[in-house]
């Protein structure tokens, strides 16, 4: 089952389009990160997902063919926006009365349970808690509504480390434990490392890669070789070239078992490396099915 | 982490009931009691208001009323009360003018104007309840409360100018008092508050929508009195020189061998010189038109009479309960559409 599906998905305000032909497919029971700079699309896509923005073009299905928005997605999606809205003005025992009210499911035992061994009062006015309280607060309020999905934008940006860690560490034990997919955007690259199994990324509206994270991996490769010959390699396509002094590294897209010229070495890539390299190539993909693969001729960059 | 796990999730129904709106109830209670509290406090204090001085007003008309011989000059003081209480019939004129706009302004713009400019919004409308069944579950409560609430106090402010009218205070049908009784005073109340949801839905922030609310509710709030009023059933047209008790005068003018000559008094005050020319030693304005008669005039007046004031109480009433409803249905249109 696909959690979220998109078709030539587009979202225009005024003249400018925030998200354009983004067509892909995320399944269930993954921990997908939607990675991208700022301005790249990624809470558009988002909020198109959880229907609180209209599509401009295209469609988008949520929890395998509902409709984004529907009484069934909505039932069936948790969603903690960015900066985690919370009503600053309630107490923390009434935000929990408060989403169990407007949600068919709610587990308040669990919520309870995970709020007393977070140390969260639940007499504390919401908006007395702390950043990284207020963050777990919205994401156990999100997740006792027993979501089957779970969609989080830029949830640990405001976030001070140990308030991440175990932020992300709740996000991944209800992954893991419940069964619950998972959708969350971020540009902590380095968080995403640890923590995503399926990878989408995009830049200026646009999506340019998606896939799992283990054959994104198995289909890239570092190749690193002398600079004055990295031109004359053509074996397979090459995402990035990044030089430094006399060397110069090729992120190819090629496995393990593909030939590798005389004079270069080839490593593994790290998925931070990998979607770094994608990032500053705006023109190259790496979309699923041969008829939307596009290879541009990268650019040169040196360090 | 511990291993705190979720309870299995029952299987989904193949078709999802809506949720019950009494779930709602709640909601919009916990998140709406203090406005609904101020809103209390203001129309309370108002109400005490209204109580204490018309009870000082009601002993003054019952001493006036009482009096004997009725034409003494002892009499003639007592029955000077309405001169008196003018003030406080004004004062509290301005004060019942006031509440339904600023009801529009507290209760009603902040509902979705709060949600989007703090963000909730995305909170909110992500629930299994749905948005605008929850915009619905918001305002309709909220709407009937503050109709009620005023409702309630037109009750007392019918009681308040009661002796003002028995005391030939002027017409019902008066632009600035009609619409502070009976069954228009809640209808204006429930207009200004669907004026204030709106205006929060469009604009977005709350103190902006609740300046945008009171200028449009004033503004419709003029509408009737200086123009529509008059045209809710077609006015009597008389060419006696009297019109009877308590009628609302809407335009008088006069004629000569069935052609229109000059407009009366009472609406331009210009034609004072023609008349002066006629009737030189102008008589007080009872008599004015006898004088003009004697000259081939015919004098017209355009009245509505006072036993239209229900019928206008409930025409007026009708549209304003039909315009409130189109507001607050283009309001929860508006939600439903709106792009986040």
């Amino acid at each position: 089952m696909n959690i979220i599906e998109t078709s030539v998905l587009g979202k225009r305000y005024g003249t400018t389009w925030a998200l354009r032909e983004c067509t892909l497919t995320i399944p269930a029971r993954h921990v997908a990160a939607l990675v991208g700079p700022n301005g790249a699309g990624k809470t558009t896509l988002l909020n198109l997902a959880v229907g609180l923005a209209e599509p401009s073009a295209g469609s988008v299905t949520v929890l395998g063919g509902h409709p984004a928005g529907s009484p069934a997605a909505l039932d069936g999606i948790a969603f903690v926006a960015q900066d985690t809205p919370l009503y600053k003005n309630l107490s923390v025992a009434e935000m929990l009365h408060l989403t169990r009210n407007l949600n068919r499911l709610f587990d308040r035992d669990y919520a309870k349970a995970r709020l007393a061994e977070l140390g969260i009062p639940l007499k504390r006015q919401a908006g007395r808690l702390s950043g990284g309280q207020q963050a777990q607060l919205a994401l156990t309020l999100a997740l006792a509504r027993r979501p089957r999905l779970l969609v989080l934008d830029e949830p640990v940006a405001m976030l001070d480390p140990i308030a991440r860690h175990d932020f992300m560490a709740t996000v991944l034990t209800a992954a893991a434990d419940d069964g619950v997919s998972v959708v969350l955007s971020s540009h902590a690259l380095a968080e995403l490392e640890r923590v995503a199994d399926y990878l989408i990324l995009m830049s200026r509206g646009r999506v340019q890669v998606v896939g799992e994270v283990d054959d994104l991996l198995a289909s890239h490769r570092v190749l690193t070789g002398p600079a004055a010959e990295a031109g004359n390699y053509t074996e397979r396509p090459v995402v990035h070239v990044r030089r430094a002094e006399a060397q110069a590294h090729l992120m190819v897209r090629a496995t393990a078992d593909d030939p590798v010229p005389p004079g270069w070495e080839s490593h593994p890539v790290g998925l931070e490396e990998l979607a770094l390299a994608y990032l500053r190539e705006s023109g190259a993909a790496a979309l699923p099915g041969p008829s939307r693969a596009r290879h541009a001729r990268p650019s040169e960059v040196t360090r | 982490m511990t291993a705190l796990t979720l309870t299995a999730r029952p299987e989904d129904d193949a078709r999802l009931r809506p949720m019950p709106w009494r779930r709602m109830a709640w909601v919009t209670w916990r998140q709406h009691r203090i406005a609904l509290a101020g809103m209390v406090v203001v129309l309370g204090g108002l109400a005490v208001y209204l109580w204490r001085t018309g009870l000082g007003i009601r002993q003054a008309w019952a001493a006036d009323v009482a009096c004997r011989p009725a034409n003494s000059a002892a009499c003639g003081q007592i029955g000077l009360f309405l001169t008196r209480y003018v003030p406080t019939e004004v004062t509290a004129g301005i004060l019942l003018t006031l509440a339904p706009a600023l009801l529009g302004a507290f209760v009603g713009a902040p509902v979705l104007a709060r949600e989007l400019e703090t963000g909730t919004f995305r909170y909110a409308w992500t629930q299994g309840f749905g948005r605008w069944r929850w915009a619905l579950g918001k305002l309709v409560p909220l709407a009937i409360a503050v109709a009620a609430a005023t409702g309630a106090l037109s009750v007392l402010s019918w009681w308040f100018f009661q002796p003002f009218f028995a005391d030939n205070f002027g017409t019902p049908l008066a632009p600035a008092l009609f619409d502070l009784r009976g069954v228009v005073y809640a209808a204006w109340t429930l207009a200004a508050f669907a004026i204030g949801a709106l205006a929060g839905m469009v604009i977005r922030r709350v103190v902006p929508a609740m300046a945008a609310t009171l200028a449009a509710y004033f503004g419709l709030a003029l509408l009737p009195g200086l123009w529509l009023r008059q045209h809710y059933l077609p006015p009597i047209l008389t060419t006696s020189n009297t019109v009877p008790n308590f009628a609302w005068t809407i335009s008088q003018w006069y004629t000569k061998g069935g052609k229109f000559a000059f407009a009366g008094v009472q609406k331009s005050g210009t034609n004072a010189g023609i008349e002066q020319y006629w009737c030189p030693n102008a008589p007080p304005s009872e008599t004015l038109g006898q004088c003009l008669s004697q000259h081939g005039y015919t004098q017209w007046t355009a009245y509505q009479p006072v036993t239209r004031f229900w019928p206008f109480q409930w025409i007026e009433a009708s549209w304003l309960v039909a315009l409130s409803v189109l507001l607050v249905a283009a309001t929860i249109w508006l939600v439903r559409r709106r792009a986040a």
